[in-house]
């Protein structure tokens, strides 16, 4: 393998964390929506977002980016394989941090809340200045879990026929006719990647394991 | 929107369809045994008395969490012939799913030998229980009741995995849909149903488990 061949996997690479970060800041802005209308106490709102988590907690995530994939196609929008794969992942991000950070935000004491309204501050002050704040510190090790998955999970855009770092090993692969040491770079990429995120996850878990004791 | 929805291609293809439903069964059955005789073997030779030995199980465990399952199977794919085995690639499948859940599977079962403390097998001995019933009662019961709901929704996770066999054209039903969609060009259909059909599988699969857990493991903990 030459090192064009180790630049273009270097593009992929650059590709799977472009889409990543993508799929992760978009799943948590509507994560973040998704997760408070679960806790909203409104019986209409809560029944919709516990049915989109279901949805996509119980299908694969292949099915869901073929279905974003063919079904934009379908409305008329004409996309960039890119945009399209991007808005499955974020989709898709959006429905598990929604429901990880459900689980945080009623894993803050309910004291909080009720002292929060007896000072009688406004909703979004509630949220924003006392409940999230300490919901966030509860749910880091779950959420650094998630961004781990989807870094692995990019790797179904290629799939789709989006270049990243797997496609890029499978081009490569089909023309130096080396799978083996192909997809032995391309899974040591991944792993240095997800590796040391997954190393930090499991730290902050053991330190709040402490803490709780 | 001018797009009419025609259905007519997936209700054709129903009975293929359904096969791949079996397919996939059979995939995640298979890998789910595969997983758990790992998981055992690993949780076991993590303890070992070589320290290679340990460590190599924890770089097994963390190699495979940390990549891409579909770089695996690909791996695996090419790998096998080179060893000398020579498998479809349903087989093949089923044991890049195996490998994958079994790293999990170790993890979890882990957890589960380790929730069961000294001081209760040595209770058990106290009061007179042979080897075998300590082991059965207070070792292997309460170790599965703690890490059943764990190990199976990563049982569900890995019947969702398998659909990513259809990367090495393994028989399950993906790969049946894909083939209705590359002849019939109808691919949001296609998919559109196959994924209620996955929905329906995931579902039926977390009520069995759920049927299991209060029939076995609902019995008060203090």
């Amino acid at each position: 393998m030459g090192s064009n061949e180790f630049l273009f996997l270097l593009t992929g690479l650059k590709w799977t964390v472009l889409l990543s970060l993508v799929g992760f800041v978009g799943g948590g802005v509507f994560g973040l929506a998704i997760a408070l209308m679960r806790v909203s106490g409104r019986p209409l709102m809560e029944r919709f977002t516990s049915g989109y988590i279901a949805l996509f907690q119980g299908t694969p995530l292949l099915m869901q980016l073929f279905v974003v994939y063919y079904g934009l196609a379908l409305v008329g929008l004409k996309l960039d394989a890119w945009v399209a794969v991007a808005i499955g992942f974020t989709l898709h991000a959006s429905a598990y941090l929604g429901e990880i950070w459900r689980g945080s935000i009623e894993a803050v004491p309910k004291g909080q809340t009720e002292a929060a309204k007896a000072l009688s501050l406004s909703y979004v002050s509630r949220m924003r200045d006392v409940i999230l704040p300490q919901a966030i510190r509860i749910s880091l090790p779950a959420t650094i879990g998630f961004l781990v998955q989807l870094i692995k999970g990019t790797s179904l855009a290629a799939i789709v026929g989006f270049t990243e770092l797997t496609r890029a090993g499978n081009i490569v692969s089909n023309q130096i006719f080396q799978p083996l040491l192909v997809f032995g770079i391309v899974g040591t990429l991944y792993f240095l990647l997800c590796w040391p995120l997954s190393l930090y996850g499991s730290h902050l878990e053991r330190r709040m394991a402490i803490a709780a004791r | 929107m001018n797009y009419k929805l025609d259905f007519t291609p997936v209700i054709d293809g129903m009975p293929a369809l359904l096969m791949g439903c079996l397919g996939t069964f059979l995939l995640a059955i298979c890998g789910m045994a595969l997983a758990i005789v790992i998981g055992v073997g690993g949780v076991i030779l993590r303890d070992s008395r070589f320290a290679p030995v340990r460590w190599l199980v924890k770089a097994f465990v963390e190699i495979i969490r940390n990549t891409p399952f579909l770089v695996q199977i690909f791996f695996i794919y090419f790998a096998l012939p080179l060893a000398g085995l020579r498998l479809d690639p349903t087989p093949t499948a089923i044991i890049a799913l195996g490998i994958n859940g079994g790293a999990y599977a170790i993890e979890i079962i882990r957890g589960g030998v380790q929730s069961i403390s000294k001081g209760q097998i040595e209770a058990g001995l106290a009061l007179g229980l042979h080897k075998a019933q300590v082991f059965r009662l207070i070792v292997l019961k309460p170790a599965l009741r703690a890490i059943f709901p764990s190990l199976t929704s990563q049982f569900v996770l890995l019947t969702l995995t398998t659909s990513i066999a259809s990367a090495i054209s393994a028989y399950e039903l993906t790969s049946v849909a894909q083939r209705i969609e590359s002849d019939s060009f109808r691919s949001f259909e296609v998919y559109g149903t196959i994924t209620l059909f996955y929905l329906v599988i995931s579902w039926v699969m977390m009520r069995f488990f759920a049927a299991i857990s209060t029939r076995y493991f609902s019995y008060p903990v203090k």
